[in-house]
This record gives C-alpha cells, structure tokens and sequence, in this order.
C-alpha cells in the first residue's frame, strides 16, 4: 500500500487529476461517474472530474478544496491511499495534516505558469513532515502544445531549489490531467519523454514505508488484567522487531526483562513488528502503565523534559510563551509550555527570522518543557516517536504539531527549581476521598471495610492520569489496607495522604483539587455556607 | 486496534455503534482482538428503528449473546407511537426521527461520551473528510469547517461536558477491505448479504424488500429475484441488487468487477444533492 498527498493550488489541476486516476483505475463508480455527466449537461460543459473530490458543499459552491480528503484505490499490483489537500498558503495546517501519514507528495504545477514560490513551499512542508520522495507533475502540457522545453525549463527551476531540501528523490511527469496524457496510460503527444506514465511511477517504486526496523519501541497503551494471574500490555509497535525472550527495556524505570509472550487475540507469535498492535507479557513483574514505554536496550530513545522541536502553528490563537498547552506524544498527555522560539521560517525563501510568537499557518523551532519526561526519538528517524501534537486546554483544539529535532541536556533538579518559581507550572493534583468518592459507601461498618470500587471515577482517574495529573488517594482508612485495596483494582494513585512535591509543614496533602463526598465549596457568601453546612447531606445520603 | 485501544483508555464511558451491518461485525471482531483475554470494555448500542429486516434482528441477539456482549438497544418509541414510518413521513423525516434523533437520545441517556461507529470514507463524498475522531456539539452537530486537525495516529481526544466525540476506526478500509477481512478472519455476517431469491418490488432501477406492509403502487406486483443487499439499513430504504454472489469468495470477485457504488441504493442519500453531508451536520452517524 502507498500513501501519497497531492499538493498544488486550486488552478493547477489537481482534483481533476485525482478525479482522472480514480476514474481511469476504476476507483469511480458508473453511478458517480453518472451524475457528475448529469451535472456536465446541465452546464453544457464536459465532464469534470474534479466534481468526484470536491466533496462539500461549500468547496463545490466556491470550487475550491478547503480540507483534507481522503480517497482510495487500487491498481493491479497496489493499493493506494491519496490524501488530497488544499494548496493555497491559508490552508498550509491541511497539507500538514495530509502529509503527516504519507510516504510520496506529488506537486503539481501548471506548464503556462512554471515553478512557482508555493510549489517550492509545498516541497519544504512535504520533506519537513518526513516525506522522501516527491513527484513533480507537470500539467496543463495541451495547453502549451506539448512542448518539451517548457517541461524542461519547470524540472530545472525545481532542481535548482529542492538542491536546498536534503535527501529527496524527486521525479518528473509531465501530463494533461483533464485529457489524461501520461496519467494512467502513457502519451503518443510526448514522445519525446522517456519516463512511465504516473501511475506506473506509483506502482513501480519500492516501498520504503519510512519504516524503522531497528529500533524497537513499544508505548504502553493500556494494561490488560483480565484475572490475578495474567498481566498484559497492549501497544502497537511504533518501531522494529520483537522475538520472544528478547530483552527490553522499561521507561521510565529503566529495568530490564524479557518478553515472555507476544500475543494477538487467541494467537501466540514468535516475533511481532511494526505498526502490529498486539499484546505483550513480560518475565518479571514491572509495574508499567499506559504512556510508559518498552525499548530494545541497545539502543533506548532519549528521555528528556526538554525537547527542541519544529512546529507547525494551526490556530487562529497564536502561540504564548508560559501558557499552558498539553502536548500529547505516543500514549502519553502532559502539560507543558513553550519556553523558547528560537526562529521561525520563512515558508518562501527558507530564512529562518527572529520571532516572538507564531501565527496560524506559520513553521518555527521551539523549545518544550514537560512535567514528566517524554521517551522520544528524532522525528528523521522515527515518525511515530518523534511526533506529537500541542492542545489547548482551554479550548480543547489542536493547535500545532510538531516534530521532534533534538533533545536539551536538562536535569530534573533545575525543573523542580523552575517550577517552584512559578505555582502555574506545577503538576496538577487531584486529592480523592475513598468512601463516597472512590468506593461506594453506605455508612460506617468498622476499621478497614471498604464497599466496591466505582468504576466511573477509577475511570476519570485515568483519563486524568494520562493527562498528566498527580493522584493523592485521602482518607481516614489506614495506608497499608487502602494500598491493598488500590493495587487489587487497579486504581491508578501516586500517593496516600500526601504530596512529596510540596515540603509544607502541616499534615494536609497540598493539590489543585480536592474530590469528596464531604466537602461544602466556599461560595464566596459564608452566611449562604452556613446554610449548605447546616443542611448538608452527601451525594448518598440525598439519593 | 490501535484507535479501538485509544478511545477505552480516554473516555469515560465509551459506546460502540452496532447497525449489524458487515463493517459493524468487523469492528466487534477488532475490538475483541484490542482487549482479549478481557472483554469488550464497553457496551454495544443498537439503534432499532423496528423498520430493520427480521434476519438482522436474530443475527443480533444470537450474536450478541453467544459472544456475552453488553447490547443496549435504543427505539424512539415516542416518534413510533406517533405513527413514524417511512411510508407516511417519507424517507427524510422518518430518518431525522428514528435514526438521528433516537441515536441523541441514547447517546444522552446512557452519557456516552464518545460512539464508535463503522462509517468508512470511501462511502461517501462527505465522509471522505470526516476525522477519525470526529467532534459532535451538545446536540450531535458535525461541523466540517471547524474539524479540528489530525496528524500521524495522535487523536485528539478532549471534549467540553456538553460535546461528544464521534469515532471512526474504520475510516481507512475500503468496501473491499471489509470484505476480504471478513474472509481473512471467518466473521459471520447476516444471510441478507448473500444472493438468493427474494420476494421484491422493483421501482425503475431499485430492487425494494416487500416487507413491513408495504403499499403497492397500482398494478404493482413483488416478484421474485435473485438478488443481494449490499448495504443493509430499514427495509424500504435498502436496496438490494441483482448478484448470483451466495459465498464471500464470490462477493469478493463480484466486487472487484463491480463499477457501481456501494450506497447507489440507499434511497436516503439521494434524497437531495449533497443530503449525507445535511444529515450529519444534523447529528446523523
């Protein structure tokens, strides 16, 4: 299977190229094809194929592709997933989008025009997103009558520019997608081109996936505990190869084991690779949680809170430095902050520029610091790990992606340090009471009775958890019963009746929140507290 | 796998969609495959329209069953009561009823958080550009303008109280993909995909089940035909198509030949230009 992205602005051609390789290699049906010549006749137009892929409403009224659309086909020998993005600068985050999946861009100019400033800013974003290997199409050649020395003079404008893009492999076709000369089959009216048809380049280069063999490395997605006896972690393999009894290593524990099974549904296997979503059991007991990664020893990703990265800004709310964003990597959320921009880019002639922020659209290098570290890898050398995505926690929308370069020798001490400077940074905490709260609770009944766990809270206990917040369990129950009781539910806690990350001096664990059945929230108005206080009564005791 | 592994680990209380059509027995088959040797972590949701073909209904229950899945089974039975049907709303209305708004209903009644459901983009053109996870408002409303971007497999999974997240792992596969994949893994599907003779009605060019007292039309009369569903919906609004296919191999040959799409029956996507990208705006799955 091949993933590739179209890129090229809405005069060039492209959707009716799509709509021509979808047409020609039967990925449209008769029926489409149908009321695309109902339309055609309407207008008294021929048949555009462009129709097939302009899917909404609004793109067909202003005739223009605003978002990614996804389409797929096969040929004989492949099967190919297109990813048709938008061309024109304000949609640069949708072309991010697209390529972020592919293994091939195909570019599109129009011969009357040549190369132009955004077939070049095209390329840029399509290496930059990890992409090797880029088709340059040249289209329009009936309206230049064929002529071999417009083609010429375009593959030699974009040679002299993609000289400053590293390690691509760039390839040239010239073509006429509307009348489909060299798009599935190849032309009589080019005779003096020499290379295959488009679609035959599609079939005919090797697959080289971006896939990393080496190094293997599993992020823990979810920990699958279906009796006492059998602990699982379910993942997909972001990278390389695993055999039984091979040794891996856990982050961020740093111990050693052995794979003891590799299992897919009732199967067992001998060796699993990437991108194999299966479930693995280990030799020893490890205690290892969704977010926490398994790794091949001789070669363990970096582990780092400071990360230097290349991100694409995608929200209309620019970028600030010291506001809180998650970033989310592999299975883990964290909270952090951009602390530094070092530059941004300049997507037309490739300067990087002083900057003190980054607008929708725009490319700059930062720095991101993290509560916890992330297990990462460079994104040149592992797609999977090497990405991530920034959120807002306001909002909710994801505001930028990103690409990891490097990470920044940090040591955890100088973070403490920061974040005792400034309360905002620290690690969220939620402090949970066990009875009412965690576990069900109908009334006193002696030292050391607990009713069942309810499943909805152990359940935002863990939505919370990947999100990067601190769990303090609080109760009156003693520490050695109520650790018992958590470990035997799997109830996800980082400590019991305290927090080490504060050294204050009264017995109260300090946290951001506190969750319990017995608690009044001060109002603002303390008379009106006196009379919630008077008639109090806990959620059960309401019910 | 992967996705079907990210919504359990990031929602409260996730649901999967099940129309007990062939994308849905390929999801259950995932989800079995993401959790094993536990169970499916979250419950099955049906939304019956009581317009479905009986076949449908027994292949859930003898499936829900036998597998222990926890089937919830949601009817507007207000609308029903009232006398919905397709036949007197028409199909447009009947839909926005039985389907969308029982699916809302369900959704809040049983605070889902985040449904699963099989759509597949190569279905249809507005699909084409849905997200895998695909942001509803309070009232199930998509809109395509403000679709929050999705880069390599990092999905974004923070919703507001009021906002769910629809999930579509299959947004990748192909009609052929199912198919083959059915095939690969041995999944039972409903008898209804198989080509054999059926008691139909035949308007222009669709193929019409006579079920569920249906009017005729004058000097109308069902007739016999061999014939398959290829998508499987309500009874009047399946269509179903002329196919000697009665094995998966040979589905999978009849569709590799095949030049025409999968929803060319579905009366209900054809009822106005661009009216799958109007329904889901409206909350439909």
């Amino acid at each position: 299977m091949l993933r590739f992205i179209t890129a090229g602005s809405v005069d060039d051609g492209k959707s009716t190229l799509i709509g021509r390789l979808l047409y020609e290699a039967n990925g449209v049906y008769e029926d489409q094809f149908e009321s695309l010549r109902q339309v055609a006749a309407q207008r008294r137009s021929s048949v555009d194929l462009s129709l097939l892929t302009d899917g909404l409403k609004a793109e067909r009224e202003q005739a223009i592709t605003i978002d990614v659309a996804y389409r797929y086909f096969c040929s004989t020998t492949r099967k190919f997933i297109i990813a048709d993005t938008p061309g024109h600068e304000q949609y640069t985050r949708n072309m991010v989008t697209g390529a972020s999946t592919a293994d091939l861009a195909i570019i599109l100019v129009d011969a009357r025009k040549g190369v132009l400033e955004q077939t070049c800013r095209h390329a840029y974003i399509a290496r930059l997103l990890g992409i090797r290997r880029i088709v340059l199409a040249v289209n329009k050649m009936d309206a230049v009558g064929f002529d071999e020395s417009v083609f010429r003079r375009a593959c030699q404008m974009f040679n002299d520019f993609a000289a400053l893009i590293k390690d691509v492999e760039h390839y040239f076709v010239p073509i006429s997608a509307r009348e489909g000369d060299n798009v599935v089959h190849k032309s009589a009216r080019m005779p003096w081109y020499e290379g295959p048809a488009l679609l035959q380049l599609l079939e005919d280069l090797p697959l080289e996936e971006g896939r990393n063999l080496q190094d293997f490395r599993f992020p823990v997605q979810r920990v699958l505990r279906p009796n006492q006896d059998f602990r699982g972690y379910a993942g997909q393999i972001s990278s390389g190869v695993i055999r039984l009894e091979e040794e891996v290593v856990a982050l961020p524990s740093g111990r050693r084991t052995t794979v003891h099974q590799i299992r897919l549904h009732d199967k067992k296997l001998e060796e699993a690779f990437a991108p194999q979503s299966v479930l693995l059991t280990l030799t020893d007991h490890i205690d290892l949680g969704r977010g926490d990664m398994l790794a091949n020893p001789e070669s363990v990703p970096s582990m780092s809170n400071a990360l230097i990265a290349d991100v694409i800004w995608m929200s209309e709310r620019p970028l600030r430095l010291n506001l809180r964003y998650l970033v989310k990597h592999t299975a883990q959320t964290l909270y952090c902050n951009v602390i530094t921009i070092f530059h941004r880019v300049d997507i037309h002639t490739l300067e990087e520029i002083q900057c003190g922020t980054l607008a929708l659209n725009e490319i700059g290098r930062v720095e991101i610091r993290t509560h916890k570290p992330l297990f990462f890898d460079a994104y040149v050398h592992n797609r999977v790990t090497g990405s991530f995505i920034l959120i807002d926690p306001d909002t909710n929308d994801t505001v930028a992606a990103g690409m990891i370069t490097s990470s920044k020798p940090h040591n955890a001490t100088t973070l403490m340090a920061a974040n005792h400077q400034n309360g905002e940074d620290r690690q969220p905490t939620i402090a949970v009471d066990v009875d009412g709260v965690l576990a069900d609770y109908d009334g006193w009944k002696g030292i050391d009775v607990l009713g069942e766990p309810r499943a909805d809270v152990v359940q935002v206990l863990r939505v919370l958890r990947t999100e990067g917040w601190k769990i303090v369990i609080h109760t009156t129950q003693s520490d050695e019963h109520i650790t018992g009781y958590l470990i035997r539910h799997q109830i996800p806690y980082d400590e019991i009746n305290k927090n080490s990350s504060y050294r204050n001096p009264g017995s109260k664990p300090v946290a951001t929140v506190y969750w319990d059945d017995r608690a009044v929230c001060y109002s603002g108005d303390a008379l009106r507290d006196l009379e919630a206080i008077r008639q109090f009564r806990t959620w059960s005791g309401r019910r | 796998m992967h996705i079907l592994r990210e919504v359990a680990a990031e929602f409260a209380r996730p649901a999967m969609l099940y129309s007990i059509g062939k994308d849905s027995s390929v999801m259950l088959r995932l989800a079995e495959k993401a959790f094993y040797p536990e169970r499916i972590p979250f419950p099955i949701l049906h939304v019956d329209t009581t317009f479905k073909f009986p076949e449908m209904i027994e292949f859930r229950d003898t499936y829900c069953s036998q597998f222990g899945l926890d089937l919830i089974v949601h009817t507007n039975t207000e609308a029903i009561e009232s006398g919905a049907n397709p036949f007197r709303l028409g199909t447009s209305q009947c839909c926005a009823l039985l389907k969308t708004q029982a699916l809302l209903n369900a959704l809040s009644e049983h605070k889902i958080d985040a449904a699963i459901g099989g759509a597949r983009r190569d279905e249809e053109k507005s699909r084409a550009k849905e997200r895998v996870f695909s942001l509803r408002d309070s009232l199930g409303q998509w809109d395509p303008k403000s679709q929050r971007p999705e880069l390599w497999n990092l999905y974004n999974s923070r919703i507001k109280a009021t906002q769910s997240i629809r999930v579509f792992p299959l947004s990748n596969w192909t009609e052929l993909d199912v198919w083959e994949y059915i095939e690969r893994e041995n999944i039972p599907v409903v008898q209804l995909y198989f080509a054999q003779e059926r008691e139909m009605l035949i308007r222009g060019k669709l193929l019409i089940p006579f079920e569920h007292d249906m009017n005729l039309l004058p000097g109308e009369i069902p007739q016999k035909v061999m014939c398959r569903m290829r998508s499987l919906g309500c009874t009047y609004c399946t269509g179903a198509i002329r196919s000697t296919a009665d094995t998966v191999p040979k589905i999978i040959e009849e569709l590799r030949a095949f030049r025409r799409s999968e929803r060319e029956n579905r009366i209900i996507d054809h009822d106005q230009d661009g009216s799958m990208e109007m329904k889901k705006r409206g909350g439909y799955f």
